[in-house]
């Protein structure tokens, strides 16, 4: 199982109608081995949600390649699996229709969890072993005949979360997986996620907006610059193995953590003025 | 927090009891205990009931009666909207129908200070939709009490009744009432059924292909805005005027309206619930029946209970213009003949049968679609 993401000068360039082109990925390249968690962060249209899009599989590059274990990603497959983002109320495109996240409202939360297993035409039986435990891992024990929308926002995210692992992935890439959230049930969330990939040893990707979510939770951690999308910086940090024992708050309050973030954000804040720069001269 | 409670919650002297008994014994008189202003109005109101009483003597007894519950019901509303613990002092279940009916408000609702422009205080007020219903028959039979229209322009409520009553035993025109609404039913489910049947997978496949999509847009664009009405001429060149040509007609004007909602309830979709199901290992026929399918039911069915709507005036209309049974066909006839009575009926008749209709539809939807609205 020992399956290595190798993204080999990655390039994804969208052409425009009018004939113009943006460069919305140039020349990305790395190695995530079995077992990493890395954190991707960056201001927006950096390239971000291309990059997982690339890897998940659901877009091809224009140049250079995404490999993982040992094959080409040709397109979406069950070893790779994407938590999306949770997105509470109206849809901009929709006008009044509510939709949240990725979750199907028309199943219930186990059916949700069970939905990979019984596209593989797991016996129903085995399922419901398969929906406990994963129940159970998200802490959401005996919650698994309620309604989707009968759940609050962090609630259906550990659900996602939970259909997730119950497809046993060896990749979970995670878009933003907690942007919607407030700041209580994010930092428990956060919790949950380092509990996770170290009771179940998967390969994470998360991307984010929050510079203490990607510190905290990366032990590698890119910081992405926009036009061309590349990979400005990269870190290798300790706090997510200490945040199996330590206690989150007290390593944020830390030295070296505040030292990293104010390092971190004085970057992105130098590509967000430059970017303003570039569209006032243009 | 309590301090808020007690300033608002002024003990009122006045016990419930006692204005009710007044109340009920002497009517308006009775109410100027609970409040003189609602006692004054109400003794106005028993005057114009005498002068109608004079002209009209049933119409003015029941308006006598009217008055007489509306005193109650000042009474109780008077009071409790000054203290609402006096809710207490009536019998359970009492507070609750009151409620209801929209005379008191209990809950949270109970302590809103804001209120106009809220549209949860705007619900709720079924005493009012009785006393509007009430209130047409009062002014129906006082009209035809006061000869203000002869009878063949608007009869009297008993005779529409007595119409009603030979139209469901004896029968028009060789078919009982619930014969001519059974014919007309017949024609609505069948037409409405294979409007869906047709309808929502070409809005599926309009949805999921541009080949579809391109295909039958010029058909659907140019069809969608013509009023069903327009093609009762040719439905009855083609198929004459029995049934088949109401069912063409039906199957015509539900058919765009499906179309279009199918194909909207499947674009409605958000891509990320797509890549969930591809990256969950669904087949394309598994995504199409397990997530496309349930996805576009919300908008399909808000689609059926337009076509439903739709379709129900448009049998009707094409039963006026020709038919030999059906609801429509039966009060053109009584029409031609100054039968106003059974016009009456008919018109009646199709109100409560298209309302029925789409209350039926809407807890079939709240029923199978319990995610519409909340997801």
């Amino acid at each position: 199982m020992a399956s290595t993401l190798t993204i080999d000068a990655a390039g994804m360039i969208y052409k425009l109608p009018d004939g113009g082109e943006v460069e919305a990925l140039k020349d990305v390249s790395f190695q995530l081995q079995s077992g990493e968690m890395l954190t991707v962060l960056g201001p927006s249209g950096c390239g971000k949600t291309t990059l997982l899009n690339l890897i998940a599989g659901f877009l091809m590059p224009t140049s250079g390649k995404a490999m993982f274990g040992g094959g080409d990603i040709s397109g979406p497959g069950p070893e790779r699996a994407k938590l999306e983002k949770l997105i509470t109320g109206p849809s901009p495109e929709r006008g009044m229709v509510f939709q949240q996240g990725a979750l199907f409202e028309w199943m219930t939360v186990a059916e949700n969890i069970g939905f990979g297993p019984s596209m593989k035409g797991v016996p129903r039986g085995e399922i419901a072993g398969i929906v406990n435990r994963y129940l159970d891992t998200v802490g959401l024990q005996g919650f698994g005949e309620k309604a989707i929308y009968e759940l609050s926002g962090g609630m259906q995210q550990r659900v996602a979360l939970a259909r997730c692992l119950a497809n046993e992935p060896e990749l979970i890439l995670m878009d933003e997986p907690l942007g919607a959230l407030d700041a209580l049930t994010r930092e428990k969330m956060q919790s949950l996620i380092l509990k996770i990939w170290d009771e179940t040893k998967k390969t994470i990707i998360l991307i984010t907006h929050s510079v203490e979510e990607a510190l905290l939770l990366g032990e590698r951690l890119f910081v992405m610059a926009p036009r061309p999308g590349r990979i400005h910086k990269e870190y290798n940090l300790p706090f997510a193995k200490r945040g199996l024992i330590e206690d989150l708050r007290e390593i944020k309050t830390g030295d070296k953590f505040v030292e990293t973030r104010e390092e971190i954000l004085s970057m992105i804040w130098e590509m967000e003025e430059e970017i303003m720069g570039r569209q006032e001269a243009a | 927090m309590d301090t808020n409670s007690t300033v608002t919650a002024t003990a009122s002297p006045k016990s419930l009891g006692v204005a009710l008994l007044l109340t009920l014994l002497l009517g308006p008189i009775g109410l100027l205990y609970a409040t003189v202003m609602g006692g004054v109005v109400l003794l106005v109101a028993d005057l114009i009931a005498l002068f109608v009483f004079l002209a009209a003597a049933p119409v003015g007894i029941l308006l006598f009666v009217a008055v007489q519950i509306a005193a109650v019901i000042w009474a109780i509303k008077a009071l409790t909207s000054q203290n609402a613990e006096l809710l207490g002092q009536l019998p359970p279940g009492v507070a609750t129908a009151l409620a209801k009916l929209g005379l008191v408000t209990v809950g949270e609702s109970e302590r809103k200070a804001v209120t106009f422009g809220d549209p949860e205080a705007a619900t709720g007020g079924l005493l009012w939709s009785i006393v509007s219903v009430v209130l047409i028959f009062a002014l129906w039979s006082l009209a035809v009490r006061l000869e203000l229209a002869s009878p063949i322009f608007m009869p009297p409520p008993t005779e529409v009744l007595g119409q009603f009553i030979t139209v469901a035993t004896d029968g028009f025109r060789g078919f009982t009432l619930w014969e001519h609404l059974g014919i007309s039913l017949y024609r609505l489910l069948v037409g409405f059924f294979f409007g869906c049947l047709l309808g929502i997978p070409i809005g599926f496949a309009m949805g999921l292909s541009k080949i579809m999509r391109g295909f039958f847009d010029p058909i659907v664009e140019f069809m969608r805005p013509i009023p069903p009405l327009a093609l009762i001429p040719l439905s009855i060149i083609w198929l004459g005027i029995g049934n088949a040509s109401k069912i063409f007609l039906l199957f015509l004007a539900a058919l765009w309206i499906m179309v279009l909602a199918a194909r909207s309830g499947v674009q409605s979709i958000r891509i990320s619930k797509i890549h969930a199901a591809y990256t969950l290992g669904a087949s394309k026929q598994q995504l199409l029946l397990k997530v496309v399918l349930p996805n576009a039911l919300p908008e399909i069915f808000t689609g059926m209970r337009v076509a439903m709507g739709v379709c129900w005036g448009t049998l009707v209309a094409a039963e006026l213009v020709g038919a030999e049974a059906g609801i429509g066909f039966m009060i053109t006839v009584a029409g031609k003949y100054l039968e106003t009575g059974l016009v009456f009926v008919g018109i009646i008749i199709i109100g409560i049968v298209g309302a029925a209709i789409d209350v039926a539809m809407r807890k079939a939807e709240a029923r199978m679609i319990p995610w519409k609205g909340k997801a």
